[in-house]
């Protein structure tokens, strides 16, 4: 059962990766006809049909693996992140028949996969759950709070396809500067991924001994060739080699080491793809969406707003303020979660106040959606690993 | 403050921007007529002489309300980049822990306050300024926005219907207006005909989600600003080993509970096959319960005051982690325990004659290490005293030998042995301090020794005690909060405005919000009557982007 429903995760991988190129056909493709003449081109109904099977493979990965682990898989960082890459592709198989944008599928997809690929770097194996978890509050919370975030998700993609359509990259901006911040930013997760997957598929491991930050001698791992290592440091297995330069105590070396790999591949990716089209990456692919209509994008990414953020807010704050009261005795404490996760709610909030009263529109709505987003993995991916707090469950 | 006077001969109020009578636009504005808040004049715009216009005024602007919540997310977030002062290891001195732990930026954090920083003065102001600008901003827009949307008119006036965004006319033919009427009702519009014209509209109570949420939301910070009022609120810990029964605090006696078990388990590999791997991995045992098997007494009302606590029995409850023991709205919640704690020694007597030791076996006695029985005597004639008990001990400052508080974790007792031949009145007995791995004899060579035979250990269970009044408040606030946010969110109000003047049929549309699906309605109403081409006059603006998704219609066709 557990190994089944791996297998569907790894199709419904597959099936995402089938609809983000048949979206891809859909735009570049479009001038396919006929014989006699008329268009001719399904792409984006397949594109949208390989978006429902991947989905329906996505939840049998999901029900399976509750039904083989006995709790909702939802407790750790590999099954939370999976279960957002999820949600956001549900949001997008309910919003796609209501504006029929192949845009947004094109820009959507791919993130879905990032998402997934993302969280497989994590450890996917069943884990014990803590006292704390055992209770149906913990798929009413956490699903519900992946659902909100992955319909604000959809908000940042149509952001950035706003963006990507409107900037005017013939000359350089702070806004081109910003944007290609971002494409930057998933090319070096690209890397991350591309380079964890492959040492790991390698077996890499290289080991050191060295004094941690309580001055007592230790061991550490590393899984990547160590560019940095620890805290004198010395390489006690076959495999590695001697670091460039040892880090202080008071850094986890391996985090870094991994940071610092996950920035050399993204800037190679990103050099290599600046330097082959001659041109900002986000400018590369503008040519693409040159005929999507920034009315629709922009509406589409308020709507998505404006959905996901009551869904949000009674996931992530009310639903998880009974189970605090309920588990930890209180219903609001100040843990680094739960404040970023009011941090999250006021900002959309701002968000909405400021479009609605204050005309933001367009461009700098598009920024808000972009920024939102990356706040709320901020709160997935640093809140969790780097703050400790209650929530540090990985 | 000078009404103006509109053509229709109504009289508005200053400042506002649409005729409240026939909608003509007062103030002339670019192409399309400012539909927020129906054009009203607020209070804000239109007082701002009095100081008390002046608060009123800065609260009820929206801007400020933004900064609020803005300042109050940078702040919150500077209260996350190092521990709050609750969440440093227990006993860890703040003054020196942030200097410790995170250098310079640490000490700085700890000087400007910024670890209590959600309980600081000036965080408290800044959630105080939000609830008055949610207070003031929802009545400057709700009371008049109520009274236009009241009282709208059917009939509008032309220049209103062309500066909507939705908008179209043409030389008329006849239409049917029934026909439309019947057709907009089956969309499920209220519809209101006034001389051949209608004002369709859907979804008005989506206007007051905004509203309704602010009073959610404001009697939420009530409910969370009551905590400081005292019984609100109660916070207390109570230790109680296996088998013992303590007071519940907060109850004025009245309630007890016992402990008659405390377990904790484990995990089992063998078991637990998709669970294994990840267990081999874990250093250590992984936990899978913390429970305790309690049980609630009230103290019975009969029992006359100083004839002992006769207590009754209410209930049994498992508490485990998210299952506390509730009654009468306080939970005892499971939340920390300590294994193995000491709770009785067994000694016995040896006598050291001539270089060898022998056991007396009748002189064997036991010692309670959380109520010490203090005399001992035996039938052999034996008696032994305990001089003093120190259940955690510790040489303090002074090198006097002390106790830290009452929980056994280190006891060491001074005992005084009398034989048979002694007496406890007249002779001194042998005195010696024991403890774990510690048997000093303090006046000189002993005749006896005494030795620890056997030591018995209990398992405590720490429970919460926990009584918060305000949470039905904050409930329901919380509820009120989420009704309005749904309210406001996933419905919209349409209006759809059809009008016959002068041989021309003028058709505008307006909505808060989801302007695609009130196009969507009107291209129905297309298929019905021959209705001028509908424009969206803010796209039309922007004509160069029309080429795909305008309307899905459009898109539609191309596939």
């Amino acid at each position: 059962m557990f190994e089944l429903s791996s297998n569907m995760l790894y199709v419904a991988f597959g099936l995402y990766l089938a609809s983000t190129v048949f979206f891809a056909v859909s735009i570049t493709g479009r001038k396919f006809k006929n014989r006699s003449g008329e268009e001719k081109n399904k792409s984006a109904l397949l594109g949208y049909l390989s978006a429902i099977l991947a989905l329906c493979a996505s939840i049998a990965y999901f029900v399976l693996r509750w039904i083989a682990v006995g709790y909702a898989p939802v407790s750790n960082m590999f099954e939370y992140t999976t279960a957002l890459g999820i949600a956001m592709a549900l949001a997008f198989v309910i919003i796609y028949p209501i504006y029929h944008n192949r845009y947004l599928g094109f820009v959507t997809m791919p993130i879905v996969m990032l998402i997934i690929a993302y969280a497989s770097m994590f450890p996917g194996e069943a884990q014990p759950l803590i006292p704390a978890l055992q209770t149906n509050w913990l798929f009413i919370h956490v699903i519900t709070t992946a659902i909100g975030q992955g319909i604000l998700a959809i908000g940042f993609a149509a952001g950035v396809l706003y963006l990507i359509r409107s900037i005017d990259f013939s000359k350089a901006s702070k806004k081109v500067k910003a944007i290609e911040f971002i494409m930057f930013g998933l090319l070096a997760t690209v890397a991350y991924i591309a380079i964890g997957t492959g040492f790991g598929a390698a077996d890499y491991t290289a080991e050191f001994s060295y004094v941690n930050e309580f001055g007592d001698e230790s061991t550490i791992e590393y899984y990547l060739p160590p560019i940095v290592g620890p805290n004198e440091g010395e390489l006690i297995s076959e495999q590695g080699f001697s670091p460039v330069v040892n880090l202080p105590d008071y850094l986890r070396s391996d985090d870094v080491n991994t940071l610092l790999w996950s920035f050399l591949g993204g800037i190679v990716l990103y050099g290599g793809l600046r330097a082959g089209f001659r041109k900002p990456v986000a400018g590369t692919i503008q040519p693409l969406v040159s005929r999507v209509n920034l009315q629709t994008v922009d509406e589409i990414s308020y709507r998505a707003i404006a959905i996901g953020f009551p869904i949000f807010t009674l996931g992530g704050l009310i639903f998880a303020m009974i189970w605090a009261q309920i588990a930890w005795t209180r219903f609001w404490g100040w843990d680094p979660k739960e404040v970023w996760a009011l941090i999250t709610f006021l900002f959309y909030a701002a968000y909405l106040h400021l479009r609605l009263s204050r005309g933001w529109h367009g461009e700098k709505s598009a920024w808000l959606c972009v920024i939102g987003f990356a706040l709320i993995m901020f709160n997935l991916i640093f809140v969790n690993l780097v703050i400790a707090g209650l929530h540090s469950y990985a | 403050m000078n009404k103006v006077t509109c053509e229709c001969g109504h009289e508005n109020p200053y400042g506002t921007y649409l005729c409240e009578s026939c909608g003509k636009p007062l103030q002339d504005e670019g192409r399309l007529a400012n539909m927020r808040y129906e054009g009203v004049a607020r209070r804000s715009q239109t007082y701002k002489r009095s100081p008390v216009d002046k608060v009123w005024n800065f609260f009820s602007s929206v801007k400020v309300g933004i900064w609020i919540i803005v300042l109050l997310l940078v702040t919150s977030s500077i209260g996350t980049l190092f521990p709050q002062e609750m969440y440093i290891p227990p006993g860890e001195s703040p003054t020196e822990y942030y200097a410790a732990e995170y250098g310079l930026a640490g000490q700085l954090y700890y000087d400007l306050g910024f670890h209590n920083l959600y309980s600081s003065w000036w965080y408290m102001l800044l959630v105080a300024a939000l609830g008055i600008s949610l207070v003031i901003a929802s009545l400057d827009r709700f009371v008049p926005l109520y009274r236009a949307l009241k009282k709208q008119r059917v009939t509008r006036h032309t220049a209103f219907m062309k500066k909507q965004r939705l908008y179209g006319e043409k030389e008329s033919g006849e239409v049917d207006i029934d026909q439309l009427k019947t057709a907009l009702i089956k969309r499920r519009y209220k519809v209101r005909e006034e001389n051949g014209n209608l004002l369709a509209e859907k979804g008005r109570f989506a206007r007051w989600g905004p509203y309704v949420n602010h009073v959610g939301l404001i009697i939420f910070l009530i409910g969370g600003m009551l905590r400081f009022f005292p019984g609100m609120y109660l916070d207390d810990y109570v230790w109680i080993r296996d088998g013992e029964t303590e007071v519940i605090s907060g109850t004025d006696g009245e309630y007890f509970v016992e402990n008659n078990q405390f377990v904790v388990e484990f995990y089992d590999e063998e078991e637990n096959d998709i669970l294994q791997p990840a267990l081999m991995r874990a250093d250590a045992p992984v936990v899978s319960n913390f429970q305790t098997s309690a049980s609630l007494y009230k103290r019975s009302s009969e029992g006359s005051i100083g004839s002992g606590t006769e207590l009754e029995h209410v209930k049994d409850h498992e508490i485990i982690v998210n299952d506390p023991l509730t009654f009468e709205g306080i939970s005892l919640y499971q939340t920390d325990y300590k294994m193995n704690e000491l709770s009785s020694f067994t000694f016995g007597v040896e006598t050291d004659a001539e270089g060898e030791t022998e056991a007396l076996e009748d002189v064997v006695f036991t010692v309670d290490l959380n109520d010490p029985q203090m005399f001992y005597e035996f039938d052999n004639g034996y008696q032994i005293e305990i001089i003093e008990y120190f259940p955690n001990f510790y040489v303090n400052d002074a090198g006097e030998p002390t106790t830290e508080n009452r929980v056994p974790d280190n006891p060491r007792i001074i005992f005084e042995l009398f034989p048979p031949e002694a007496d406890p009145e007249t002779d001194q007995g042998e005195i010696s301090l024991i403890g774990i791995q510690v048997n000093e004899e303090l006046n000189g060579e002993n005749d006896h020794t005494i030795r620890m035979l056997d030591a018995d250990m209990v398992n405590v269970t720490g429970l919460v005690i926990r009584r918060d009044h305000t949470l039905p408040i904050i409930m329901v606030g919380g509820a009120i909060f989420m009704v309005g946010l749904v309210q406001g969110s996933y419905w919209h109000h349409r209006r759809i405005w059809i009008q016959q003047k002068d041989g021309k049929l003028f058709v505008a549309g307006h909505a808060n919000k989801n302007w695609h699906a009130l196009k969507k309605d009107l291209e129905y109403l297309n298929d019905y009557s021959d209705l001028p081409e509908i424009k969206d006059q803010l796209e039309e603006d922007k004509a160069a982007e029309t080429e795909e998704g305008g309307t899905s219609s459009h898109v539609r066709a191309q596939q």
